[in-house]
Order: structure tokens, then sequence, then C-alpha cells
């Protein structure tokens, strides 16, 4: 039995494939937001925290990055609710994960930003008379910023790639696209050679556009 | 916490199969991943570029693309260029394929960090490529790749999870059948997550200390 491509199919439904695109670059970029949030807030206690609040902070890192990020995923619109009583919309759900997630990866992140500023700033700020918050929002915060955004462009890439598990939870995104072609269109070959690519393509693209960024903006730090 | 007790133990035996799978997956994954990824991370570093080419391109689409959808593209492209593999064997060799990309940018960033002053001893003394390689570079090159190489296999761990989603019941799937009779997804989901917490946390520790005991070697 010879299988014979045919692509004509999958074009039909292509709006799905655009569609899914897009949601699953927003999924990445609402989380990375939420995550940024979660993570620079965690990472400002720890470095500035009491015993207990390190230990809490470092429970939360560490259980989120040692369990799969499916099982997570599962955990949050599954488990969390039935004990509740209560339940998500499945994109809801899958944002708040995956804002979760990254907001554990970020805080490593951000906390090797906070310990790599030079000393020199914070006493510079110290001496005329800034008060800690003032400190952290004028002076430790923007030179963090600086070096911890090459890692979030990478975080968000990454972002991006850990939305395709959203489709075990119905979320419409890509991979559910694709998944939803193959079985409405049997033309399983066909949809994959396609969606892989768009994946690694569209990966590159925002790296092309994050490193653009960074140095642009670097670029006006630096004078 | 007696019930909680004895939840696990009345719980345990089923997951038990699934948790020999994950684990069977994982050290599947990660022992052909080693050597294959080790020599893609030499042939990295020291290959012709004609070698160098195609592997950077195969590399770079594995490590720019979801393992999920490595996964499926795999199931159904390699029955369409021939191969008839069974679920699980189809599945090993989608992750090793994905895990070797990772491992050869270890050992490539590994090898590279070694200064150049070094190969250039080797050479001064009379040792060949050969005799460079395991003598000169690899020992120095090692402390810089386990770290990161292990961590690599805390994420074969946790990636082979989704062996669950081509129907092959390791962990992640005993734990759902187990939750499709009792019902109760939440302390099922809690315990599948806490196994899968204790098994890389021990990975991750002995990363963390390789990484203390190697972090007062000087270049």
């Amino acid at each position: 039995m010879e299988y014979y491509l045919n692509f004509s199919l999958v074009w039909r439904h292509s709006a799905r494939l655009w569609q899914g695109l897009a949601l699953s670059i927003e999924l990445a970029f609402i989380s990375i937001l939420i995550g940024c949030v979660i993570g620079f807030a965690l990472a400002v206690a720890y470095t500035g925290g009491s015993r207990p609040v390190r230990w809490a902070v470092s429970s939360y890192v560490e259980f989120i990055r040692n369990v799969p990020l499916l099982l997570l995923i599962y955990l949050v619109f599954y488990g969390i609710p039935s004990a509740g009583g209560f339940s998500f919309d499945a994109t809801e759900s899958f944002v708040m994960t995956l804002s979760l997630y990254s907001g554990a990866y970020l805080v490593e992140v951000f906390r090797a930003g906070l310990d790599a500023i030079p000393k020199g700033a914070i006493d510079a700020g110290k001496a005329i008379g800034l008060t800690p918050w003032q400190r952290l929002i004028h002076v430790r915060f923007p030179i963090m910023l600086r070096i911890v955004l090459p890692s979030l462009s990478n975080a968000f890439i990454s972002l991006f790639k850990d939305t395709s598990l959203a489709s075990v939870i119905a979320v419409p995104e890509l991979t559910y696209g694709a998944n939803w072609i193959k079985t409405n269109t049997f033309r399983a070959v066909e949809v994959w050679i396609i969606v892989a690519p768009m994946y690694v393509v569209t990966g590159y693209v925002i790296l092309a556009v994050l490193r653009f960024l960074e140095r642009s903006l670097l670029r006006g730090a630096r004078r | 916490m007696n019930g909680w007790w004895s939840f696990v133990v009345s719980t345990m035996p089923f997951l038990w199969q699934g948790l020999l799978m994950t684990l069977f997956i994982a050290a599947v994954v990660v022992a052909i991943s080693l050597v294959a990824g080790v020599l893609v991370g030499i042939c990295f570093a020291y290959g012709p570029w004609w070698a160098r080419l195609p592997l950077r391109i195969c590399s770079d689409i594995l490590r720019g693309t979801p393992l999920l959808v490595v996964i499926f593209t795999s199931y159904y492209l390699l029955p369409f260029i021939g191969l008839n593999l069974q679920p699980l064997p189809a599945f090993l060799a989608a992750m090793s394929a994905f895990m070797t990309a990772h491992v050869g940018e270890i050992t490539r960033g590994a090898i590279q960090s070694i200064a150049a002053g070094q190969t250039d001893a080797g050479k001064a003394i009379g040792l060949t490529f050969g005799q460079r390689l395991v003598y000169v570079i690899l020992p120095q090159a090692v402390r810089r790749f386990l770290p990161p190489w292990i961590n690599s296999v805390t994420d074969a761990v946790k990636g082979s999870s989704l062996v669950s989603l081509v129907g092959i019941v390791d962990l992640m799937l005993a734990a759902q059948q187990v939750i499709g009779r009792t019902y109760e997804p939440l302390p099922i989901y809690v315990l599948a997550a806490m196994i899968y917490f204790v098994i890389n946390y021990s990975l991750s520790s002995l990363s963390r200390s390789l990484e203390a005991r190697y972090a007062y070697v000087r270049d």
C-alpha cells in the first residue's frame, strides 16, 4: 500500500494552524509577564528574606522544577478544582500553570541578576539617601534587568515551545490545531511535516527579534 | 496524616509498574543520548564542516521543536519513510534523538571551554589527536559537562511523562488510570508529583554537590 502526500486538506484548514500559532505566542507572552512578576517578587524576598521566607521560596522553586510540566498542567486543571468544587476554563488554567512554572525558573534568573549587581551601585544609592524601596526600583531593578535580558529571551522561547503541552487539555494552540486536522482529515504525515518547522521557524524569528531588542535597549542604557 | 499513608499504601501497587516504565524509559534515553551526544559534541568541536553542517541542522531543528511535536512527528513520519516501529521503540527513538541534540551541545560547550593552550601543549609534547582528547581535553571537560548533563537527566525523567500521550503506561498514565477508577484526581496527582520530585530532586542535589566540588578548580 502506497501513501501519497496530499497537502490540500491541510491547506484548507490552515487557519487553525495560524490561529493556533498566534495563541501559542500569546500564551507564552502572558505567562512570562506574570512569571516575571512572581519571579522578581520572590527573588527580592529571597535575597533580603529571613530563613523561613527563603525556605518557602526554594521549596516552590524546587517543587516546580522537579515535576513534569505535563503533571503540573493536569494537577491545576483537574486536581485542584476537583478538591475545591470549582472549575476553570482550560486556557485560564494553562496560563496559571505556565505562569507558576515560568515564575519558578525566573526566580533563579532574577536572583542571579540581583547578586550580580555591583555593590558600589547600591552603596551609591544609600549615599544619596534613597530608601530601600527607592533603591530597589531606581537602582537594583534597572541594573538587574540589563543583566537578565538575554536569559529572559531564552526563557520566552522555551515557554513558547512548552505551550505545545496545552493541547492535552484542549487549549486550541498550534499542536492542538495540528491534532485536530490530523483527526479530521487523516493527513497525519502532512500536518506534522508542516507544524514542526512552524515551531522551529517561529522560534528563530522570535529569537532574532528579541536579540535585536536587547541590543537596542542595551545601547540606550550605556550612553 | 494517617489517612494519607494508608492512601499511599493502597495506591502504590497500581503506580509501581508505571514507575518502573518511567525509570526504564529515562535510563534508555539517557544511555543512548550520552553515547551519541558525546560523539556529536566531539564532532561539533573538531569535525570537518561537511560533518558539522548536517549535524548542526538536525540539532537545531530538534532543539527548536517542542518534544511533544518531535514525538508526534516521528510517530507518523517514521512509518511514512518505511520504518514501522511499535509505539515504545518509536518514542525511545524520538526522545533519544531529542536528548542527543541537547547532550551534543553540552559536550561541545564543555570541550570548547577548555583553554586552547591545553591543545597546544599536547601538540608540543607530540601527542596524537586521540591522545590529546583522551589524556588532556576530556578529563578536564568532564567537570564542565557533568552538572548540565545531570540537569538533562532530570529533563529526561520529566520528558518521559509524554509517553503517556502515546498510550504507554508510565507513572503519569498509571496515575490517570487510578484516577479513572477512584475519581479523586488531587491526591493521586500529588502522590505522582511527589514521586517525580523525589527522583529528580536527588539527581539535582547530586548535580549541585558536583558543581560545588569542582568549583575550586581554576583555569
